[in-house]
């Protein structure tokens, strides 16, 4: 434990003014009409949006379970190679990030479109065009490919650290290669599971960009709605800030339940640390 | 020594990136015994231990196991346990679940287990320990866990990797004779690595000193201490005074500037030799009465002895070890009887490597 509270104090302040204070404004606004007075009409219209809200927490689900199984094998390659191997893979999977994330979502457009790339392709043999763009499959793909490294880097950091000793150790007392990686991968890598989860389906369930773009206006998320409240025609912040909320409420609950799962293992790090 | 040999090793070659790890390893390990590969590290004594594990496949040579072949044998399906160096306990399972780990993947009965893990606890000394968080015990208990780990399978043999290795003396003490006492009640064949030269001694049946991928000298500790076949064995299984002699012919040999009789033959005349003396077989008296003389140059004290180092006239440095203090400065004879001298064939080049 840090002695000194002191060093913490710039944080604390931080974290205030940019954190806790927009939190609250977002509460007063959600619970406030456009005159300041009390009111709980916006939340209660929210109610009329939750066929968006599953649909988001739907597609986000679908791409996190995705993003899980793409993911987990690729760490769990990486984490098994020498450290060139390793850095060079790393390097792949950040690539992508290094560009701006609309232009590599625009790309996908061109990719997708009933004219694009693939289309024309499939059009030489006379197949197709195939609708793939605006539909719930091109934003379940945009946010695969947008929030995969979010999944692998915490995972290959867990698996990183699994030491080989303990795989040898599981296959020394009988393990089959099956057996090792349910006994002994599995439920070390836990934490990275949860945290790689974490890291894709938030971002994913708020996303408003992937889905205006891969989603055409038919597929409309909770994230695209909020934004409509503030930029769009509808303007409403009360309302944007009630579904925002709302959202947060949900993720809230949803992360709590994930951690769960998880705090076996942080007990067990707790205990290690004294 | 029963002639049932229970795991043989036959011309094995290892190299990893071109270098060589093993050369030629030849090696049978007998039932019920408790063999201990030691040597320097970088010899090659836990690449050994890990052809017999599974967890190395050697270039060329052959492993056997009961008389059959287990070269591609992968470890999960040999009959050998291992105790890692640094224990590699599960960190997500209690005392209980590690010990039973093994047991759990054959699908042994739930009362089986618990039987065989208490019967284990009970081996090892941690009966009432079975809940506990392996994160939270010592080193010397997590040592017990990861030993009950690999008996509780019952192995034909059991390999240790260096398993003291991380303890401090008086627990290593303590460790040495209760797994002494553990593989005499088990009557399982213990595979024991150890650079330690008198944790080899203490514990062993039989002692495999390896050097560069080679295997030394095979013996009994008594064997290996007493006769020893090279001056690297020599030095390295407790101290030692090497000198440069010539054999002038059978049991008798010229070192440090003069003739002494011994008790070694079979040399060429006039063939150099290494001539290896144990510093406790040297004794210091007044300088007329020796057959060397010498000043003495430093004294330490060791506990049981003292080290004491004297400068012979030739300019050789000899180490003695005696319970009696002497003056440093002081003109001392030194001598040493013909059973205490050894003499042995200088290292051919090809060791120097």
């Amino acid at each position: 434990m840090i002695k000194s509270r002191y060093p913490a104090f710039p944080y604390i302040f931080f974290m205030a003014i940019f954190i806790v204070v927009p939190l609250l404004m977002v509460a007063y606004f959600a619970f406030t009409t456009g005159n300041g007075e009390f009111t709980l009409n916006n939340i209660t219209k929210v109610g009329g949006y939750i066929p968006v809200i599953i649909k988001s927490l739907f597609l986000a689900l679908v791409a996190t379970v995705i993003c899980l199984v793409l993911g987990y094998p690729f760490a769990f390659i990486m984490a098994r190679k020498t450290n060139n191997i390793r850095r060079t893979m790393l390097m792949l999977i950040m690539l992508p990030m290094w560009m701006n994330f609309l232009l590599r979502t625009y790309s996908w457009m061109t990719i997708l479109e009933n004219n694009g790339l693939i289309n024309r392709f499939l059009g030489l043999f006379g197949i197709g065009p195939f609708e793939m763009i605006n539909t719930q499959g091109a934003v379940v793909l945009g946010m695969v490919y947008d929030y995969l490294p979010f999944m692998i880097v915490p995972l290959y950091t867990v698996l990183m650290k699994i030491d080989n000793s303990l795989i040898q150790a599981a296959q020394d007392l009988g393990g089959t290669p099956v057996q090792v990686f349910t006994h002994v991968v599995l439920p070390l890598s836990i934490p990275g599971i949860t945290t790689g989860i974490t890291m894709v389906f938030i971002p994913a369930v708020s996303t408003f960009i992937i889905s205006r773009m891969l989603g055409g206006g038919s597929e409309l998320m909770i994230g695209d709605l909020i934004e409509m409240q503030f930029t769009g025609a509808a303007y409403n912040p009360n309302l944007g800030a009630a579904i925002s909320f709302v959202l947060m409420i949900i993720i809230l609950i949803c992360m709590g339940m994930m951690n769960q799962f998880d705090s076996d293992e942080d007990k067990k790090e707790e205990n290690v640390a004294i | 020594m029963e002639n049932n040999t229970v795991i043989s090793l036959k011309d094995i070659v290892v190299g990893f990136d071109g270098e060589p790890v093993l050369r030629h390893i030849n090696l049978d390990i007998h039932n019920h015994e408790f063999v201990t590969l030691l040597g320097p590290s970088g010899c090659g004594k836990t690449t050994t231990l890990r052809i017999i594990g599974g967890f190395v496949t050697p270039e060329s040579g052959d492993v056997f196991f009961d008389g059959k072949k287990i070269n591609n044998v992968p470890p999960y399906k040999r009959e050998v346990n291992t105790v890692f160096q640094k224990y590699a306990l599960f960190p997500n399972l209690n005392v209980f679940e590690n010990i039973a780990f093994g047991l759990r993947l054959k699908k042994v009965p739930e009362k089986e287990i618990k039987e065989r893990v208490f019967e284990m606890l009970d081996l090892v000394s941690m009966r009432g320990y079975e809940r506990r968080d392996v994160n939270l015990l010592s080193g010397g208990q997590q040592q017990r866990v990861a030993i009950a780990r690999a008996l509780v399978n019952k192995p034909k043999v059991l390999l240790l990797d260096e398993p003291l290795g991380a303890l401090d003396l008086k627990l290593r003490k303590e460790m040495q004779i209760e797994l002494k006492k553990i593989q005499r009640e088990t009557k399982i064949t213990f595979v024991y690595v150890t650079h330690d030269q008198e944790e080899a001694l203490t514990m062993s049946d039989t002692v495999v000193v390896m050097r560069a991928g080679e295997i030394q000298q095979i013996g009994t500790p008594i064997d290996i201490y007493n006769e020893p076949v090279n001056a690297f064995v020599a030095d390295f299984i407790g101290e030692s005074n090497i000198i440069d002699g010539v054999m002038k012919k059978d049991y008798l040999v010229n070192f440090a500037g003069r003739d002494f009789d011994c008790v070694d033959f079979g040399f060429e005349e006039n063939e150099s030799v290494d001539v290896v003396i144990r510093p406790e077989d040297i004794k210091i008296s007044e300088p007329e009465k020796g057959q060397l003389t010498g000043v003495v140059e430093s004294v330490i004290f060791k506990g049981v002895h003292y080290e004491i180092v004297v400068d012979g006239r030739d300019g050789f440095a000899w180490k003695i070890h005696s319970t009696l203090y002497e003056e440093p400065g002081r003109e001392v004879g030194l001598s040493v009887i013909p059973d205490d001298i050894h003499i042995m064939h200088k290292m051919t080049g090809d060791d120097e490597k």
